[in-house]
């Protein structure tokens, strides 16, 4: 968030806010309407910077949410409409990449780290604590205690 | 002439800088009063040299000085003044300026200030905060000089983008600057640690205050670069998880790990080697943001003036702090006393997981911000990773954080009672499940997601009061010693208990505005209306407004809710002629914790030929929370910074005491 010396490029970004409610664009049926609506999240305006097609107006995201919404009208599924986009434009367009072998290292990570290091953590401690096992008090150890408790309830 | 003292006040503390540097380093191998004086004079007279010059530059700006290119690039005679002093730092140039005051400033507490502190590892932070001063004022006087002439000035300035022509984006990037490099002084306290060997209490005690100080500046620069974007950009979203806010988020986790597992180190001297390290990755991960968002390796919305040239600069000062600092760590680390033990339930194994998930999330947010470049890199194939993946990332990680989080204040230190903790938070735990089914159960459309939320923030926030009410023995004392112990609660207790209370209410808002929030458009003449939620919106006027450097439309709009009057709202469309670019102002009607948002767009012809202009009506519910949260977060840092245990002199008696410190129950 240092939208400092922001470039013209943010320009396009700015004329084109939140294109997608634009009213002429809209499905007459209010159903497809909002599965497109729900697509247009995941997919990216290939020529702006860093924005999906719901919120930019540039004339590649405006043919993007046509061609999105002419595909929900024509009856096509979101998996098939999805697939029909990446066909076209390759995988750069989706911003959520696919679930495969060759991402797993993006979608494992995240959930290995703290998989790893919970085992590590519990295990380790496990067998450091019985390295160190606190040894039962002495007797006279037991006895200060109990003083020592006394004088604190006073 | 005044910007010829800037530009030689520059380089002075450049020199100053050097001079810190190779003072603190001889006085410590010397073990000299005498030089260990000189240096810390030393980095005063930079701080002094650098503040000097950002006078200067300020100068520049406030007189519409054009013959300096800088002021040439960025500024307009006709801006109002609040916009002229802030375009100092809303360039390269001007921000890495910036960047360099707050260096040498902090490094000048540190050196004039910090009394307590043993002399020999403060020659080490001093050296260390000055070598960095070498580095970015180096970086600042030959790649991005501010102070360059223009040989033909021209006549006007070519302004400042009129996007951050804005209030809270003129005090956006001095918060943030102040919390990304208040870690720079946490970085040299862990390079001195390291060197001298020594990482216990006295030395975690230095360090809270100033990682505290510094997460507090970034969480408020965070925030406001958040509203920021909320209200201005025009589509009601604050969060993008674009690189360039990724950049500032990185640091935020890393920092709040290191806040966790410093109080650790303080309170029971465990984790030390964990704690140094995540201080040397806070500064380094404020670096990398320095480097990604001006290098231009990623595409942004925010996309700063980008220059490869300078970014392989950053890069090389990135490489140079950082890899000495973890060389150093994988050198001496190794070395430094282990910790206290402590069983898996306890205090400390809490905020070990804590730490767990943080550090998780931090490389969840790297990995989806460098992704792309690396997979670029290694196959030639070009993929996306937008906010689809952290939703299904980094999001189930903060749950299960939160999951955890109350529990852990609950459980003793060294070895807790993990049922115990859980049987006192039935309260919080029932709430939190009641909340969460009733959102699942009326709010329609059904969103699990975000029903799962508002229980987690119901959770955290019912959490802290139960907390506190087992602090001050609630119930279980006469109401005067209840009395007695609410007003004996330390400021670090409130503070934590803000801080995350803080959190679930920002779990609230942006769980709920989120997935409930309703957009509604049309084109409107005159005295139309549209209806948003329950809410009606009606165009009642659309006069001309123009201001000192713009020329404007704006809509006098009423908003209505079953016919009584809320609000009269007028959200504008300018023209800024010097950039002729038009922006948005949004206009925001606060209701209860609601947001009615409303924006003026593009004049078309509607029906009968009539003009209509494209009207676009939010409701954003609850959206209010998603900025209160965070800054009661900060505020939990402030009243924590202001404890007595964490005043500058108190480690210093602590560390006479030889006392590790004492649990705070």
């Amino acid at each position: 968030m240092k939208p400092l010396g922001l470039t013209g490029l943010i320009l396009a970004a700015v004329l084109c806010m939140g294109a997608a409610a634009d009213p002429s664009e809209r499905l007459a049926d209010p159903v497809l309407e909002a599965r497109a609506k729900a697509l247009f999240p995941e997919i990216r305006c290939m020529v702006c910077q860093n924005e999906s097609i719901d919120d930019s107006q540039a004339e590649l995201a405006v043919d993007l949410r046509k061609i999105v919404r002419e595909e929900v009208a024509a009856g096509r599924t979101d998996t098939q409409v999805r697939s029909y986009l990446v066909q076209r434009y390759g995988e750069y367009v989706m911003l959520k990449p696919a679930f495969s072998l060759t991402n797993a290292a993006l979608w494992v990570t995240p959930f290995a780290i703290v998989f790893l290091g919970l085992i590590g953590f519990f295990g380790l401690k496990r067998s450091s604590l019985d390295h160190a096992q606190e040894t039962a008090l002495t007797s006279e150890e037991q006895a200060l205690l109990v003083k020592l408790q006394a004088s604190e309830a006073k | 002439m005044i910007i010829e003292i800037g530009a030689f006040c520059l380089i002075l503390s450049l020199i100053l800088s050097v001079a810190q540097v190779g003072l603190s380093v001889f006085g410590r191998i010397r073990r000299s009063a005498v030089f260990y004086g000189a240096g810390e004079g030393a980095a005063g007279a930079a701080f002094l040299m650098v503040l000097i010059a950002f006078a200067a530059l300020i100068y520049a700006f406030v007189t519409s000085d054009f013959s300096v290119a800088n002021v040439a690039a960025n500024s307009h005679s006709a801006k109002p003044i609040l916009y002229k002093v802030a375009g100092v730092w809303g360039s390269h140039e001007g921000s890495m300026l910036l960047w360099c005051l707050a260096l040498t400033g902090f490094g000048a507490i540190v050196a004039l200030m910090a009394r307590g502190l043993p002399a020999a590892m403060k020659s080490v932070v001093v050296a260390s905060q000055g070598a960095l001063g070498v580095l970015f004022l180096a970086y600042t006087v030959f790649a991005s000089n501010p102070f360059m002439r223009l040989l033909e000035p021209p006549a006007e300035g070519q302004s400042l983008n009129p996007l951050l022509q804005d209030p809270a984006l003129a005090f956006h990037p001095p918060f943030l600057y102040g919390g990304y490099v208040g870690f720079s002084i946490v970085f040299s306290f862990a390079i001195a640690a390291l060197i001298e060997g020594r990482v216990d209490a006295a030395w975690a005690r230095w360090v809270r205050p100033w990682s505290l100080a510094a997460w507090s500046l970034l969480t408020v620069g965070i925030t406001l670069g958040a509203f920021w974007a909320y209200y201005e950009l025009g589509w009601g979203g604050w969060w993008f998880w674009d690189p360039v806010e990724n950049a500032s988020f990185m640091p935020w986790l890393i920092g709040t790990a290191l806040l966790h597992s410093a109080v650790v180190t303080e309170k029971r001297g465990a984790l030390p080697g964990w704690t140094v390290f995540l201080a040397l990755g806070s500064f380094t991960f404020s670096m990398l943001g320095a480097f990604l968002v001006r290098s231009g390796v990623l595409t942004s919305v925010h996309a700063f003036a980008v220059d490869p040239e300078r970014g392989i600069l950053l890069l090389t000062i990135l490489g140079l702090a950082a890899g000495t600092g973890f060389s150093l760590f994988a050198w001496r680390a190794p070395k430094l006393a282990p910790g206290g033990l402590f069983a898996p339930i306890s205090r400390e194994g809490a905020l070990v997981i804590n730490n767990l998930i943080l550090s998780a999330a931090t490389v969840t947010v790297l990995l989806g911000t460098l992704y792309p470049l690396i997979k670029e890199a290694l196959t030639g194939q070009s993929l996306s990773v937008g906010t689809p993946y952290f939703n299904l990332t980094f999001a189930p990680l903060m749950a299960l954080a939160f999951l955890v989080l109350p529990i852990g204040p609950l459980l003793s230190w060294k070895r807790g009672d993990g049922l115990g903790a859980l049987q006192r938070l039935w309260a919080a735990a029932g709430l939190a499940v009641m909340v969460a089914l009733l959102v699942l159960w009326f709010q329609k459309p059904t969103h699990v997601a975000a029903s799962v939320g508002m229980g987690l923030g119901v959770w955290l926030i019912v959490g802290v009061f139960v907390e506190i009410a087992e602090r001050i023995h609630l119930g279980r004392a006469s109401p005067a010693e209840v009395r007695r112990r609410l007003g004996g609660l330390p400021r670090g207790a409130w503070g934590m208990s803000l801080a995350h209370a803080g959190l679930g209410i920002f779990t609230l808002g942006a769980c709920f505005e989120t997935a409930y929030k309703i957009e509604a458009a049309q084109a409107l003449s005159v005295s139309q209306s549209i209806s948003v939620g329950a809410y009606q919106v009606q165009l009642s006027d659309v006069v001309s407004a123009n201001g000192p450097n713009y020329i404007a439309e704006r809509g006098l709009v009423t908003v209505t809710k079953n016919g009584e009057p809320v609000c009269d709202a007028k959200p504008e469309r300018r023209f800024y002629p010097a950039n002729s670019q038009t922006t948005s102002e949004v206009a925001l009607c606060l209701e209860g914790l609601d947001d009615v948002y409303l924006v003026l767009g593009e004049r078309r012809v509607g029906s009968e030929d009539q003009p209509a202009w494209l009207v676009r009506a939010y409701w954003n519910p609850l959206a209010r929370l998603i900025f209160l949260g965070p800054l009661l977060m900060a505020l939990g840092g402030a009243v924590s910074l202001s404890d007595r245990r964490l005043r500058f002199a108190a480690p210093r008696r602590a560390a006479d005491a030889g006392a590790v410190a004492v649990p705070a129950e």
